[in-house]
């Protein structure tokens, strides 16, 4: 049994991603629909914290919704017009992708609501018989090389992040 | 009224389909961007609900959401800095226009 403000949390978040997401697809303008995916993402961060996911939600906000989202915010002011509106979409591209998100999302749905797993327990009890994710665990599993313990990915991160430093300096750089 | 697993995965089908048709309807480069950000932003919470219902004893679907966001970013670096480029060299960043390579 949850509590009520959880369900409340659940249900202001769920309809906050949907509207958004919806919005930040067919919105005209560029910047907006920049400004509704940052919604999104930081209405995903408050599901990670509902699901007691603190670190993750911390990264989140940090990583998305700092991070990429000035990225974003940069490439779209130095490549738009502040209020210029993209150009109309042809009837024929739009009849396509609504016609593949909408068969898409229903097999998807249907898919979900056969899933013989689904109701099984509530927020609280799952919250209650996992374990608290303390900052010591993380720091252990992505500092050793045991069973569930992720060093290699960890180091080959931090590769392809330097490769992703390098590459984007010599991608954007004036000749 | 409990909160189980579907309840948390719906939202996330609405963002991935959302996802879907923004990547095939928009004309702009960097529109395409965001709705793959939608799309990658669906899958690691499917993760993450996954991990916390399924597993609540392990944090394996913690930690590889943690590796996409971290790769979702320097993804997000490079195909900024080519949408960057491509402006210089063409003018604008719609995909009608951009049907050549160099030679």
């Amino acid at each position: 049994m949850d509590s009520v403000g959880n369900i409340i949390v659940y249900f202001v978040v769920a309809i906050a991603i949907v509207v958004f997401s919806i919005k930040a697809v067919t919105t005209r303008k560029i910047l907006r629909s920049a400004t509704y995916l940052l919604f999104v993402l930081l209405s995903t961060a408050v599901i990670y914290f509902q699901l007691g996911y603190q670190f993750l939600g911390a990264v989140q906000i940090a990583v998305y919704a700092g991070g990429i989202m000035v990225l974003f915010v940069f490439a779209i002011l130095l490549t738009h017009k502040p209020n210029d509106a993209t150009g109309i979409i042809d009837s024929h591209r739009r009849a396509i992708g609504g016609t593949v998100a909408v068969a898409g999302g229903v097999l998807l749905l249907l898919a979900l609501f056969f899933m013989p797993l689904l109701h099984g327990m509530s927020l609280t009890e799952c919250i209650a018989s996992g374990q608290q994710i303390t900052m010591k665990e993380i720091g252990d599993a992505f500092t050793g090389s045991d069973r569930f313990q992720y060093l290699l990915p960890f180091e080959a991160i931090s590769v392809l992040l330097l490769a992703c430093i390098i590459g984007g300096v010599t991608i954007a750089r004036k000749e | 009224m409990d909160l189980s697993m579907l309840w948390y995965l719906v939202p996330s089908v609405i963002m991935l389909v959302c996802g879907i048709y923004g990547f095939i309807t928009r004309k702009n480069l960097i529109a395409i961007l965001i709705s793959l950000e939608l799309m990658l932003n669906s899958a690691d919470l499917n993760f993450v609900v996954f991990n916390r219902y399924l597993f609540p004893g392990s944090m394996d679907g913690m930690v590889f959401t943690l590796f996409a966001i971290a790769i979702a970013a320097a993804e997000t670096a490079i195909a900024i800095a080519i949408i960057i480029n491509i402006y210089r060299s063409i003018g604008n960043t719609d995909i009608t226009e951009i049907n050549k390579l160099k030679y």
